[in-house]
């Protein structure tokens, strides 16, 4: 499942948030949309998931306008997995995940069996059978991320939507979190992520779209956008980029620490 | 460790399993508690001569006393109980908020209100009833209006502007004390301003049934909805739901059942903040099984506490007296008891 964004603007009143922004992500790819805060990027996805409809442009899921579905509808295309929270009530990881299966269920019901199976599955792909009977806001911030992943598997759509899934983690949860992203691309699902981190957008992604200013400052593969220019165009401060492990991986240190000899002696 | 669907060795359903079981117990024993004393067999003769025959061997007043006077104060606890915790529970989803109840959210202010401009206009129960309902509703319609509008955190907006109508239509309340001839409407206001159960009759009972089952019915039927709503709106609809259209229902739901209850029992606070915390604590937050746990731990408490209202001294103690005596302890041991953080 194909998902294209053609030349989408959006404004809070007076001002422009997003700016004719199109990008396109096709089956099995993870997208990542990179870029500083308040560029836009949460407002991207709340016109992708519908949320924010007041938008100019075209959003199409298949060839379907985005405009035209219904909440049932969407819910049964797209999934979206917000940063880990704190919810106002603690409920436990099995009841988190079974709320994935809202628009399964009729609006006079209530979850049953073949929900519960889901729920299972989706637990045990990704590694958090053994959380099932733990609170929600007991476990660490990576295993509530995994829990908001496996709550939209269960939805059962074929595209993910991703607002900063690292942000908040430590690094040992950034990677476990972006390997398991990574795998469910490589399985066939379409997955659109922000991000932070130029080092992870290099290592994890299939393609890259920069947003500055509301506009698509770059887009393509990893390897085009990860560049000393864009990245210093992009976050505004001097970077080094350096290749390792035949360009498997790139690191991103600023300018101003390699160059500094003072700064080295310090450290002495 | 915390078991999904169990509390220690019970699972969420026997233990609201036991707790029907506990309140039909409570039913039968508040029928013999009272001036009028009735044995357990006049009691089960009386009720069972219904359905079969038999020899009358009680006394015609008894019967009286059983169908006309324990019956229908009993069946308005339990249904007062059941509506104000079920709204509180409601209230504290659709907010996504522990400390909404229908107090707080000027529900009861406004109902106040309305039946106290009623009694000043020489209204009968059922002039009453309505102004009562119609205040309520209108009530909570501007508050959740003035709260969509005020800046900052939606979920303190709430909060202050439930405060800021619930004054203003307190202060209404007080106004109309004021000019209220003290000799019978200020006496009749102040008496069910306190909350009594005290007027209950068959025909109150049967007035409020159909409200009350209105708006508990839908309740019940999309409670584990309200799970995914109490995560917010954008969450919500991404799932599938919509919120808008749900917490719409789901507030008139509440606010009817509570008005229904004010109508004709006065003020009684803290059921709808107490009861719902306190199910929370027997089976969890998922409102599949504390929807119904609500519905019976409210019908349980307002028994009791109906029950000690009228017999505990020679007077009866107006209930609403009695349940923030209770309630508002009870709320403190919660709030500062060890264990989960809300």
């Amino acid at each position: 499942m194909s998902i294209t964004i053609s030349g989408i603007s959006f404004s809070y009143g007076e001002r422009l948030i997003l700016d004719n922004v199109s990008a396109t992500a096709e089956e099995g790819q993870l997208l990542s949309v990179v870029g500083p805060n308040g560029v836009g990027k949460s407002t991207l996805f709340y016109c992708i998931l519908g949320l924010l409809n007041g938008f100019r442009g075209q959003i199409k899921i298949n060839g379907d306008d985005t405009r035209e579905l219904g909440i049932k509808e969407m819910a049964q295309l797209v999934a979206y997995i917000p940063q880990s929270h704190y919810p106002s009530f603690n409920f436990s990881v099995f009841d988190m995940v079974l709320m994935g299966t809202s628009h399964q269920v009729s609006s006079v019901s209530v979850p049953g069996k073949k929900q519960a199976v889901l729920v299972e599955a989706a637990a045990e792909r990704l590694g958090i059978a053994h959380l099932r009977d733990r609170g929600y806001t007991q476990i660490s911030g990576g295993e509530r991320q995994l829990v908001l992943i496996a709550r939209a598997l269960v939805q059962q759509t074929r595209i993910l939507i991703l607002d900063e899934p690292t942000a908040n983690l430590d690094f040992g949860n950034q990677i476990l979190v972006l390997t398991q992203i990574k795998s469910l691309a490589r399985d066939g699902y379409t997955i659109i992520q922000s991000t932070h981190n130029p080092e992870q957008t290099f290592m994890f992604s299939d393609r890259v779209l920069a947003l500055y200013n509301g506009k698509v400052l770059a887009s393509g593969a990893p390897s085009d956008i990860v560049t000393e220019e864009l990245m210093r165009k992009l976050y505004g401060v001097d970077i080094k980029v350096q290749s390792l492990f035949q360009d498997k991986v790139r690191v991103c240190v600023p300018t101003v620490v390699v160059e500094d000899n003072h700064h080295q002696s310090g450290f002495e | 460790m915390e078991r999904s669907n169990k509390r220690g060795r019970f699972s969420y359903s026997s233990i609201i399993l036991g707790l029907g079981v506990a309140l039909i117990v409570i039913i039968i024993l508040s029928f013999f508690l009272g001036r009028y004393p009735i044995t357990p067999s006049e009691l089960f003769g009386i009720i069972f001569s219904k359905i079969f025959p038999i020899k009358q061997f009680w006394l015609d007043q008894m019967e009286t006393i059983v169908f006309n006077v324990r019956l229908p104060r009993i069946m308005l606890a339990c249904l007062i109980g059941c509506c104000l915790s079920a709204a509180g529970a409601s209230y504290q989803g659709i907010f996504q908020n522990p400390m909404a109840a229908p107090n707080i959210l000027g529900a009861t202010a406004g109902a106040a209100f309305g039946a106290a401009l009623a009694i000043l206009n020489e209204g009968n129960y059922l002039t009453i009833m309505l102004s009562a309902f119609f205040f309520s509703l209108l009530t909570v319609a501007i508050v959740y209006l003035v709260s969509k509008r005020a800046k900052g955190s939606k979920l303190l907006g709430l909060i202050l502007s439930g405060i800021i109508v619930s004054s203003l239509f307190a202060a209404g309340t007080l106004f109309i004390k004021l000019v209220a001839d003290p000799s019978d409407e200020l006496p009749a206001i102040t008496y069910w301003l306190m909350g009594s159960l005290s007027g209950a009759t068959r025909k109150t009972v049967a007035m409020v049934l159909v409200p009350m089952a209105v708006g508990l019915v839908p309740m019940f039927l999309v409670r584990w909805r309200i799970n995914v709503l109490t995560l917010g709106d954008d969450e919500a609809r991404t799932m599938g739901i919509n919120s808008t259209q749900l917490r719409l229902l789901i507030i008139t739901c509440a606010t009817l059942v509570t008005a229904a209850s004010v109508s004709v029992s006065g003020m009684i606070g803290w059921v709808g903040l107490v009861v719902p915390h306190l199910s929370r604590r027997l089976v969890g937050n998922n409102y599949r099984h504390l929807m119904p746990a609500s519905m019976l731990v409210g019908a349980v408490f307002m028994l009791i506490v109906d029950n000690v209202s009228r017999n505990l001294l020679q007077t009866e103690i107006p209930i609403g007296i009695l349940t923030a005596f209770v309630g508002a302890p009870f709320f403190v041991y919660l709030i500062t008891r060890r264990g989960e953080v809300y």
